[in-house]
């Protein structure tokens, strides 16, 4: 057993940290009012290679580890979990099949502009009729030449007013298949910016495709393969969004822990009443195993090992954690903990998204479930 | 420039902010057992030599260093920001250096690498000497700017802003010299991503007082003069009184400067 990070990833975490803290947090509190999304910080970002850390160094990335990237994720989101999220899906659900699933061609043409953060990533798989169920997606993918015309309307996708590349799951003869489109592309337009509880920082748009034309080259894999691709590319998404409830848990325990030595009622501080004491316990407990779980699922996938079920298993718990919290979190801060003053109600607010996406908790039960009891991949409908 | 530059930058490990700073009871020194980091102050030193590596490229920054062994960990970060290599000195025997001793040390291992010109901090963040500049500066027998907030080499020359306190002296010294900069300097950039990834393969030497043609009695605790007797707690203040804010803290501070004339 060894619970160390290496030189070099901690190194990539102080930088994080470091860059988090001077230049994300002090507007988090800004952006969340406005409902802005910080493109220019994205550029900053990809100066320092954060855009793409784990993606190999030959197609313009930085060539650092799984985990490497899931603690700069952790830093990102709890200083701004829209920011965390924005790079998630850049990274893991974008760039990473591209890396995984693309041709020679494909890595070389697509891959780059994405890891140097000219473009930004997006992933649109989920439709108004097609969630957790998302092999039911209707959008279509009709022949045309030597290529397809795609059309449907996609939900929900993270970036989708500021990406430049977009990886669409559409329905065809052969059953779905993933393909890359540009932002350019005549017939593909996001639209219809939705108004969420929290995660203001983030966009999320629909993405209506009319006709949209993906030639072959575009073609991510082989054709009626998309849905493997969507589930494989989930399998590492999912340890992304733990890395984001894990870095919201935290910004929630450290603002908790550092308000209780600080304010005073009835003549002492409230760190010193037990009832405060036990809930700071709980939190730092809870933070550090799910903190384990996160980076063993990490570790598993730099091993080249199964991480499925690790993945959803820290996914389950640490969203958990970060709601139940970020709820805390307020009860400390009291009436302060209510009011824009303090960040710990946006805590609350971008924490319960992480127990939504990329698989609700009910569906990362039923992925552990499957595991453990052994049951095959088809006894029950593949959930997103 | 016509010539490419070479440019030394010292750079000090010193104990991570974050830690609470101890003095070993037995040899009245700081405890430097925990988490170190880069000097805060001398990465203003390494970003004004990188910015004139980034224009001429050039231009070579060799990081020289004293310090234990783990202060490479330290240094690496200066390799990630874009520093080409480090040297280390590092000796049992240097343990313990006062600043004579050390400037002795590094004066060694810096004319070892002949440099055009030798940047430093203000001063170290655990001593807080910020006098190893003019210590170096004599023994090498170098001009010497210090508290420079600006820094432009132009036909063999180093001209600077020299910070006072009514304004600015600008100076000029002729390379090869010495340059302590101000942390008013610049603005350290962030190490890249690739740049903490090739780190590691570039070149990180560490060398011992005998390479550097020293004996171990001229430096470390036995080659310094300075002795330390015995370190205490600063002595409690006299009159103090505390404020507790009831929403009248402000009226009590102004109640409280107005009686004794200060305000
Ligand atoms: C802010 C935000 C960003 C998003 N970003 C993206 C994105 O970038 N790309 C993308 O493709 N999608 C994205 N999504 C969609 C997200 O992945 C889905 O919302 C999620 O998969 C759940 O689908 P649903 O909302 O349709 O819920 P439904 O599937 O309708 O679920 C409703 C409820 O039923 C439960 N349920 C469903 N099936 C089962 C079952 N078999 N057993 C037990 N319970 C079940 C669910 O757990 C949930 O509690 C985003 C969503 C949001 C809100
Ligand atoms: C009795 C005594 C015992 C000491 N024992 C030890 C000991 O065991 N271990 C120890 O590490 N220190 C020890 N010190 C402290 C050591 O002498 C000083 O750290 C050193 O002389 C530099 O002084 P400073 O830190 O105040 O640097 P300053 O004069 O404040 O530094 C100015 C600039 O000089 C450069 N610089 C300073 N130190 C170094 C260095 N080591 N390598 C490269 N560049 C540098 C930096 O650019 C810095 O910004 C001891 C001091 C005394 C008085």
């Amino acid at each position: 057993m060894d619970f160390e990070l290496s030189a070099e990833q901690r190194e990539i975490q102080a930088l994080a940290r470091e860059l988090a803290e001077a230049e994300i947090e002090p507007h988090a509190a800004a952006w969340d009012r406005e409902h802005r999304f910080p493109r220019e910080l994205f550029g900053r970002l990809a100066e320092l290679g954060l855009m793409a850390v784990c993606i190999p160094e030959d197609l313009g990335g930085a060539g650092a580890d799984f985990l490497s990237y899931i603690l700069v994720l952790e830093e990102l989101s709890r200083a701004d979990a829209g920011v965390g999220v924005a790079v998630a899906v850049h990274t893991s659900a974008t760039t990473l099949p591209l890396v995984r699933f693309g041709t020679d061609e494909q890595k070389k043409e697509l891959v780059p502009p994405l890891a140097r953060g000219e473009r930004i990533g997006a992933f649109a798989l989920t439709e108004a009729g097609s969630g957790s169920d998302a092999a039911a997606l209707r959008t279509r993918a009709e022949p045309d030449g030597d290529g397809w015309r795609i059309t449907g309307v996609k939900q929900w996708t993270t970036n989708g007013a500021y990406a430049g590349t977009f990886l669409v799951f559409a329905r065809g003869e052969a059953g779905i298949s993933a393909f890359v489109l540009d932002a350019e592309t005549e017939g593909l337009k996001p639209t219809g910016e939705h108004t969420k509880l929290g995660l203001h920082s983030s966009s999320t748009t629909d993405l209506v495709l009319d006709g949209a034309y993906a030639p072959r080259a575009r073609l991510l894999g082989e054709e009626g393969k998309g849905f493997h691709i969507a589930m494989a590319t989930l399998d590492g998404g999912r340890i992304g969004i733990a890395a984001q409830a894990l870095g919201i848990a935290r910004a929630a325990y450290e603002l908790s822990r550092g308000y209780a030595l600080e304010r005073r009622q009835f003549g002492q501080r409230i760190a010193d009443f037990q009832a405060i004491q036990w809930k700071l316990a709980d939190m730092a407990t809870e933070l550090d195993a799910a903190r384990l779980l996160v980076y063993r699922a990490a570790w598993l996938r730099d091993r080249g090992e199964p991480h499925g079920e690790a993945g959803a298993k820290a996914k389950l718990y640490v969203s958990s954690v970060a709601r139940r919290h970020t709820g805390e979190a307020i009860q400390i801060l009291g009436g302060y903990g209510y009011t824009k003053e303090f960040p710990a109600e946006r805590y609350y607010r971008d924490a319960k998204i992480t127990e939504i996406y990329e698989g609700t908790s009910e569906i990362q039960r039923l992925v552990i479930a499957r595991s453990i009891l052994g049951l095959g991949e088809r006894a029950v409908p593949t959930p997103a | 420039m016509l010539a490419p530059v070479k440019i030394a930058v010292c750079m000090k490990e010193v104990p991570d902010a974050s830690a609470t700073k101890r003095i070993d009871p037995q040899t009245l020194r700081l405890d430097r057992s925990g988490d170190g980091t880069l000097n805060e102050f001398d990465t203003h030193a390494l970003e004004e030599a990188l910015r004139v590596k980034d224009a001429s490229s050039e231009t070579e920054v060799v990081v020289v260093s004293m310090g234990p062994g783990k202060a490479m960990d330290s240094l690496r970060k200066a390799l990630a920001m874009g520093a080409d290599r480090v040297v280390l000195v590092t000796d049992e025997a240097a343990a313990g250096s006062d600043l004579i001793a050390t400037s002795k040390v590094l004066a060694k291992a810096l004319e070892r690498e002949s440099p055009d010109l030798i940047v430093l901090g203000q001063q170290a963040g655990d001593s807080d000497g910020a006098v190893l500049w003019a210590a170096l500066a004599d023994r090498l027998r170098l001009p010497m700017i210090s508290q420079a907030a600006s820094l432009e080499l132009r036909e063999g020359k180093a001209r600077s802003k020299r910070q006072t306190e009514y304004g600015y002296d600008v100076i000029e010294a002729a390379l090869p010299c010495v340059v302590a900069v101000s942390d008013a300097i610049n603005e350290p950039r962030y190490p890249s991503l690739k740049g903490i990834m090739g780190a590691k393969k570039k070149p990180q030497e560490t060398v011992s007082l005998v390479d550097l043609g020293l004996a171990g009695d001229e430096v470390g605790a036995a080659g310094s003069r300075t002795e330390v007797y015995a370190l205490g707690e600063p002595a409690a203040r006299g009159e103090t009184q505390r404020i507790e804010d009831e929403g009248d803290a402000a009226e009590k501070i102004i109640e409280y400067l107005s009686a004794r004339k200060i305000l």
